[in-house]
């Protein structure tokens, strides 16, 4: 075995020696697929419980927001620009995948800089880039903003339904009927907000916090800072993906946050409707405002049978609990949001997990 | 969300642009939100930004932390 | 009048087509069937079985680092054939050329068509084209059609994998894939990955001595190698077990994947093999693969199970064993 093998297994003997039901929640959709990839969840004891949590912006974009987008590019004049994540992600009756197969311009980009770059090159046409994720995407979609503002992009636009963490997990921990006894912090979103969101909430909720990173050994070093915080009943906001993350976060794209979006009321897929939730763009920057420029029009959810995407999103039942899974609800044939985003909790347990009765 | 990579800059031209080297690939990534990033530093790269600079001394430790936390002791 | 670009009238069986066929086709293959002029070719085949195998070829761009449209449509067929466990022998081809394509670029895909029909000791002998307006094909569109015998003693199917047999892959995964993706509209980054495209005749001829003790052989195109690896399960029957850690990736194709949140496993490949074998001539078979020039990099990567029936399990770094799925829809690039 090399040296860092030998340390993985060290961190694994002694996350495998607890003996008490704790149950630990991760919020980032990169974490459910490093965990699930790398088989932490099957090797941690039974009285261990990984939860993933609200953690992946595909899987708690509301079902409506997606109709929204869907009427949206009916408008012939629009050529929409979007990260691979959202193409399957289900509106109501229909998904950008498909829209595109009836013949809407839809593309895939890696960057929202992408997106502007195509604005530059259509003139005629009127692009806009939709905008999903935390507090670790919307700074690029901000500076992508700021840029286009700079050029004077008049084609450009963005349809903001970027999010931010802190409330979600506050609905989380304010639920009596959810147990999650510690947090495996997002790495990438802290990288930005600093640790003190954090510290806040863990004072609040009295429960300890592990800012992680994503290599295996990354997680599992988190799951030992954690299990160590609850041993000596401490509930503090700790960092273990130092290498990336700075307790006061990065400066520069906090102030590109704050200087294009405001918070904004914000519904969420499985959580439902949480005030300050969500980033709208602010009337400083309106002209690069998609929902401003275009009908876009405010469509509420309307709720999907047998699906329990709310629950397994609230961690209050695994995946494999929901009576969908794997039966009508598979990452082909997705019904939950959760089953459609690569990193979404039922996708990852459906690709990776082993089922122990089919053993 | 947030899939990030590290990647190491080799090149700073105008309008904060910078070229970034992952294993051989070579990319372009803009460096507005880490304006101070200079060629040699690794950086985190997400959705084709720099969004921060990566502590090369931490990167390279490899279980001095965890010591540090008295794993040894415990 | 001379034009350098496909018009309709090139596909109107017309003059315009015939100097299309002597100018463009003729030149690049001479060789008694096509000169012959039948409607059809007329074949003498050895004794043995017949394998026959056909594929159609649409790619973006038509020429790419490592490859092109032309060298794929050959691989393509033959390494289907070399699958079999056939000597590919004769081949067919079908075009479907857009309106406007350059006649330089039907020129240089032709003409690779040929070398690599050369390289790969297979005669093409009958073929077709079509032109269709601009608008209505992407470039060029290419069918082949191969057909190859079995020599005795061969026999490759999924059906005689048993439990206890070892699973090789002839070297790194991945290349392909990321050498088309990276030229695609919309991703611009430079990696110096080069497709793998590759006949690869050369590996049936070496197994071709082990007899029986090669069960089954297949090429990881789309899907990848996790794909590959799901279909051989569920045709045999039994389950595989893949370690991790052995399934060779080469540093550039894992880097430019992390940062496109895709997984080398189910990027496509043109020039690799999955072989499974006995486990008592294994070692031997390896050695000699790792003496080619095309498989240089194999590796044994995992083993043939009972259970779990019908699946791939892939073991990590950890000592967990995950399943690993066929690929589901598109295998897009994504950023969460």
């Amino acid at each position: 075995m090399t040296d860092d093998q030998v340390y993985l297994q060290r961190l694994l003997t002694e996350i495998k020696g607890e003996s008490s039901p704790y149950a630990l929640m991760e919020v980032c959709g990169t974490h459910t697929m490093a965990i699930a990839r790398s088989g932490i969840r099957d090797l941690v004891p039974p009285n261990l419980k990984l939860l993933s949590g609200p953690g992946c912006p595909v899987c708690v974009t509301a079902q409506g927001d997606i109709d929204a987008v869907v009427a949206m590019v009916q408008d012939p004049a629009i050529t929409l620009l979007t990260f691979g994540d959202m193409m399957r992600v289900p509106g109501t009756n229909s998904s950008l995948q498909e829209e595109r197969s009836r013949g809407s311009d839809i593309r895939v980009v890696y960057s929202p800089l992408d997106a502007l770059a195509a604005a530059g090159q259509m003139p005629d046409r009127q692009v806009v880039f939709l905008g999903i994720g935390f507090e670790t995407t919307a700074p690029p979609v901000g500076a992508t903003i700021q840029q286009a503002a700079e050029m004077r992009l008049a084609n450009f636009s963005v349809l903001s339904l970027h999010k931010v963490v802190p409330p979600a997990l506050e609905v989380i921990f304010g639920d009596p009927d959810i147990q999650v006894d510690g947090l495996i912090c997002p790495g990438h979103v802290v990288a930005v907000t600093g640790v003190e969101p954090y510290r806040h909430l863990a004072d609040k909720a009295h429960k300890p916090m592990v800012v992680t990173g994503f290599e295996t050994r990354d997680i599992l070093e988190g799951i030992v800072m954690l299990l160590r915080q609850l041993h000596r009943d401490r509930a503090q906001a700790e960092i273990q993906y130092r290498r990336v993350v700075k307790p006061e976060g990065n400066k520069v794209a906090q102030q590109t946050l704050q200087d294009v979006f405001e918070p904004a009321d914000c519904r969420w897929r499985g959580l439902g409707l949480i005030p300050q939730s969500g980033l709208k763009i602010r009337s400083v920057y309106q002209d690069y405002d998609a929902r401003l420029k275009f009908e876009v029009p405010d469509i509420e959810d309307v709720p999907i049978k047998g699906c329990a995407c709310g629950e397994v999103l609230r961690g209050r039942i695994t995946p494999r609990e929901c009576a969908l899974f794997g039966k009508g609800c598979t990452p082909l044939q997705p019904i939950g949001p959760c089953m459609v985003s690569q990193e979404g909790a039922c996708a990852a347990y459906y690709r990776y997990t082993p089922d122990k009765g089919r053993l | 969300m947030c899939l990030g990579v590290p990647g190491k800059i080799i090149k700073v031209a105008d309008n904060y642009v910078g070229t970034v080297d992952v294993n051989g690939n070579q990319m372009d990534i803009s460096l507005r939100l880490t304006p101070e990033a200079q060629p040699g530093e690794y950086v985190l790269i997400h959705a084709g930004f720099a969004m921060e600079i990566i502590d090369a001394d931490i990167a390279a430790e490899t279980i001095s932390y965890m010591e540090e936390m008295g794993w040894y002791d415990r | 009048m001379k034009t350098d670009r496909i018009l309709m009238a090139h596909g109107s069986g017309g003059s315009m087509s015939q100097q299309l066929i002597d100018d463009v086709f003729k030149k690049a293959w001479n060789n008694p069937y096509l000169s012959a002029m039948l409607d059809g070719a007329l074949l003498d085949l050895p004794p043995g079985r017949v394998a026959m195998t056909t594929d159609s070829f649409v790619i973006t761009p038509l020429f790419f680092p490592g490859g092109a449209i032309g060298k794929l449509s050959i691989c393509g067929t033959v390494n289907d054939l070399v699958a079999c466990g056939a000597k590919p022998l004769f081949l067919s081809t079908a075009m479907i050329i857009e309106e406007g394509l350059p006649l330089s670029d039907l020129h240089k895909i032709v003409d690779s068509m040929a070398r690599t029909a050369r390289k790969a000791r297979i005669c093409l002998v009958t073929g077709d084209t079509k032109v269709v307006e601009r608008g209505s094909a992407d470039g060029i569109f290419i069918n082949t059609t191969g057909i190859g015998v079995i020599p005795s003693g061969i026999d490759y199917r999924p059906s005689r994998i048993k439990d206890g047999d070892v699973v090789m892959v002839t070297g790194p995964v991945g290349d392909h894939g990321l050498a088309v993706l990276a030229q695609r509209e919309g991703l611009r980054f430079a990696t110096p990955a080069l497709s793998d495209c590759a006949p690869l005749g050369v590996i049936g001829r070496v197994l071709e001595k082990y007899g029986g003790e090669v069960k089954c052989m297949r090429d990881p195109t789309r899907g990848g190698l996790a794909t590959v690896l799901n279909e051989l399960a569920r045709q045999s029957g039994h389950g595989i077990l893949v370690e991790g850690g052995k399934i060779p990736v080469s540093p550039v194709v894992q880097g430019a994947c992390d940062m496109m949140g895709l997984d080398p496993l189910y990027m496509a490949n043109e020039g690799k093999m999955v072989v499974i074998t006995a486990p008592r001539q294994a070692a031997e078979i390896i050695r000699d693969l790792r003496q080619l020039s095309e498989a240089s990099g194999s590796a044994i990567i995992g083993e043939v199970r009972l259970e779990p029936r019908q699946m791939v399990l892939l073991q990590t770094e950890l000592g967990a064993q995950r399943i690993l799925a066929m690929l589901e829809g598109e295998h897009l690039p994504r950023i969460c």
